[in-house]
């Protein structure tokens, strides 16, 4: 497990409102929960799956099988700035695997990105890739945080890291 | 059902004064208690649907589709009445489509179909898909022989593979428990191991992670399968995915002989299988008794049999340390222990014994001089786990109260007598004196000290060496008033011999003989007198035991 995080009052109260949305089984609340965690902390660490299941009355196993199964939870901390490159067909044969590789050699990232973010030695960026993002007739696409960018051409994704970095 | 553990799901046991529902399977009307799935009712009539996931006492996932069957409900008419063909019989509208035979139950009038070509057609095709990404260990699996993989291949499998891709590799000899290694590229995801442990062991450490083409059977990270019963899930694994470290690549299933027996690590008694090969006992597996244990054991209980095959095993028997022969350690000591008074002699003897051999042992204390001969054993006190193990780890107490070898309070007094000097003659049991709380300082003192059983000890004046549980026959009570039997696996090394015989020739040499010859007349013997056992024999005993609150008064 990587360092510890304290658990604000604020989080946690969030966190039981949320889990008041879901009378009949508590379980339920697992996604809602992992969710906010990974906003609040940036990743879901063990202390974050064994913090879950604890409140929701699970083992930690449980919530641990979630967290490997869906490819928007990470394990491990990803960059201060995230690209996100839709490898679905239209943006693959408009040139996603090539911007991939693009924004990997300009950030200095190692690691493949295929299973979870790989990260550039310093923290600073990473890239994962992802299943469409609906907008299929504008490839490739990708999102940086948050920002959605369409028909990202080599040099447009130059201008992209100089923007955020 | 008076299991000592609870069960949580007895899919193949109908709870009483279920109704019955007529069910047609394979063309046969037949009659069947009512709910209950279609894999379980199938089987009381001799038809196996096969099956991966579904086991009888864990939760239904449905998630192996290996028992897929035809399925069909009466036709009804307008009326809600079922449409009755010619032979007065309901017509059945067969569904389309397989269903889950485990996930299903029967209901009145319900048609199923476990061997047409479409429930053919569907085992060959789930069995290729499992065969996939499977890899060839056959010839290195310790499963191999006893693995349903295999089994169904060999059923309904085909002999050629169209799959050209490459197999995706997953994590062989990971170490996830104490005694268990698992190997994620065998697992079939049948989840059965998952929902033993959580369900019946009540330890939820497993889990698939990484699901999906690469999912991966799991401990969560830190934990351990550590639990008492984590052995079991080596036995519910259809594959080889789970394996024993105590048995693993040690010995080919199939040379194994089983035999039928009781573990003696506590006071359930919960049935077992023996196998061994030749002289030597390689596993114990939990033998089905739903009075008992079902189908479980604990590992503790399991793995307990190593002591048979201790390399300083005593296998001669020894007079002051030196090698004799039976007849004269026999003749001998008898002769010396007519030298002492009954008051200066006692008996430490166990609740690890047979019934026959406690038996013979009153005979033999009665012949030396009866009730002034302090007699008692050596209680041995666990923790219940409320699954199965009992707080009593003797697994005959009864039967030592039963037969007046066990009585509370004197083996207090026989540590005062053999430290004060009173005690001159100390016959030890099956058990060790340091147990007792006896100290090797009056264990020095006193004059005549005789040890039988499996272990050396170094200060008696007799060593006579016995044997195992599983190399004797006998009878055994357990905790909650069962009679329950042991069985020969193997015969005992060396010159050690069955323990009821050497008392029986003591008894003799001390007292003039009797005709008892096999732990059958042993039994019999003490069935003449001991009310308990009235009108029984061992035989009558059978494989499963029989309660002795129910057919005798047993105090
Ligand atoms: S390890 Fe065995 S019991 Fe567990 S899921 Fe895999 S195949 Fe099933
Ligand atoms: S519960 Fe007792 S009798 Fe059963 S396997 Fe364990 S030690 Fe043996
Ligand atoms: S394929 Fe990339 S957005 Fe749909
Ligand atoms: S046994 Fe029915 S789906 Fe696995």
């Amino acid at each position: 497990m990587s360092c510890e995080v304290k658990v604000s009052k604020e989080f946690e109260s969030k966190v039981d409102e949320t889990i008041t949305h879901y009378p009949v089984s508590k379980r339920s609340a697992s996604l809602p929960l992992l969710h906010l965690w990974q906003e609040e902390f940036g990743y879901v660490s063990n202390q974050g799956v064994e913090w879950i299941a604890a409140k929701l009355d699970l083992q930690p196993i449980n919530v641990y099988e979630l967290v490997t199964f869906y490819p928007m939870f990470r394990e491990q901390p990803a960059g201060k700035i995230q690209f996100r490159v839709c490898r679905t067909l239209s943006c693959a044969l408009a040139g996603g695997y090539e911007l991939f590789d693009h924004l990997k050699k300009n950030c200095k990232i190692e690691g493949d990105g295929h299973h979870g973010p790989a990260v550039s030695p310093e923290g600073k960026y990473s890239i994962e890739f992802v299943e469409c993002l609906a907008s299929c007739g504008t490839g490739p696409v990708l999102m940086v945080n948050d920002d959605f960018y369409e028909q990202v051409s080599n040099d447009k994704a130059n201008e992209l890291v100089k923007k955020y970095g | 059902m008076s299991c000592a553990c609870k069960n949580p799901f007895n899919h193949d046991l109908a709870t009483e004064n279920t109704p019955m529902v007529n069910v047609q399977i394979d063309g046969e009307w037949v009659q069947v208690p009512k709910g209950m799935n279609i894999v379980a009712a199938a089987e009381r009539f001799s038809k196996f649907i096969p099956h991966y996931c579904y086991h009888p006492k864990l939760s239904v996932v449905g998630n192996c589709r290996m028992c897929l069957v035809e399925m069909g409900t009466p036709k009804m008419d307008a009326n809600r009445q079922p449409i009755l063909a010619a032979d007065g019989k309901p017509e059945i509208g067969w569904m389309p489509r397989p269903q889950i035979g485990c996930a299903t139950q029967v209901s009145e009038g319900m048609g199923i179909r476990t061997n047409s070509p479409l429930v053919q057609e569907c085992r060959k095709g789930v069995m290729e898909f499992l065969l996939i990404n499977h890899p060839l260990d056959c010839p290195i699996c310790d499963q191999a022989g006893e693995c349903k993989l295999q089994e169904y291949s060999f059923e309904h499998g085909q002999s050629n593979s169209r799959f050209i891709e490459e197999k995706v590799t997953k994590p062989k000899n990971v170490d996830i428990g104490e005694r268990i290694v698992l190997d994620d590229e065998r697992c079939i995801m049948c989840s059965r191991c998952i929902r033993f442990s959580k369900e019946f062991a009540q330890d939820d450490v497993l889990g698939f992670t990484q699901r999906g083409s690469h999912t991966t059977l799991a401990v969560y990270p830190g934990k351990r399968l550590d639990n008492n019963y984590s052995l079991n899930t080596v036995d519910i694994c259809p594959v080889g995915a789970l394996t024993s470290k105590d048995f693993r690549f040690k010995m080919r299933v199939w040379f194994l002989k089983e035999t039928k027996s009781i573990c003696t690590g506590c006071s359930t008694g919960c049935n077992v299988l023996i196998g061994s090969r030749e002289s030597e006992v390689h596993r114990l597996t939990p033998r089905e008794n739903e009075e008992v244990n079902s189908l479980w054991m604990c590992d503790q209980g399991r793995l307990g049999f190593h002591e048979i095959h201790d390399e300083n095993r005593l296998t001669t028997p020894l007079i002051h340390g030196v090698k004799s022969d039976w007849n004269t350690a026999i003749t001998q000591l008898a002769h010396q222990l007519q030298g002492f008074k009954p008051e200066q002699i006692a008996i430490i003897a166990s609740a690890r014994m047979t019934n026959e051999e406690l038996f013979l042992l009153s005979g033999l204390r009665k012949a030396l001089g009866g009730e002034s001969i302090l007699c008692d054993i050596i209680s041995r006190t666990g923790v219940a786990d409320g699954i199965l193990r009992s707080a009593d780890l003797n697994p005959n107490t009864h039967g030592a109260q039963l037969l007046g070898i066990a009585n509370s309070g004197k083996l207090e007094e026989i540590r005062s007598g053999v430290t004060k000097g009173s005690i001159q003659a100390l016959l030890i049991f099956n058990e060790t004196p340091g147990e007792a709380g006896i100290s090797l300082e009056s264990l020095k003192k006193t004059a005549l000290v005789v040890n039988l059983g499996m272990r050396l000890n170094g200060l008696a004046h007799y060593n006579l060496p016995s044997s195992s549980f599983a190399e004797k026959r006998g009878t055994m009570i357990n905790g909650k008033g069962r009679l329950q039997r042991l069985n020969r696996a193997l015969s005992a090394p060396g010159q050690s011999r069955d323990d009821w015989e050497i008392i029986r020739d003591l008894k003799a040499a001390v007292g003039g003989g009797n005709g008892i010859h096999t732990v059958e007349e042993a039994f019999k013997a003490m069935a003449n007198v001991v009310p308990a056992f009235k009108d029984l024999t061992i035989h009558k005993v059978g494989d499963l035991g029989i309660d002795l609150t129910l057919s005798n008064s047993l105090v």
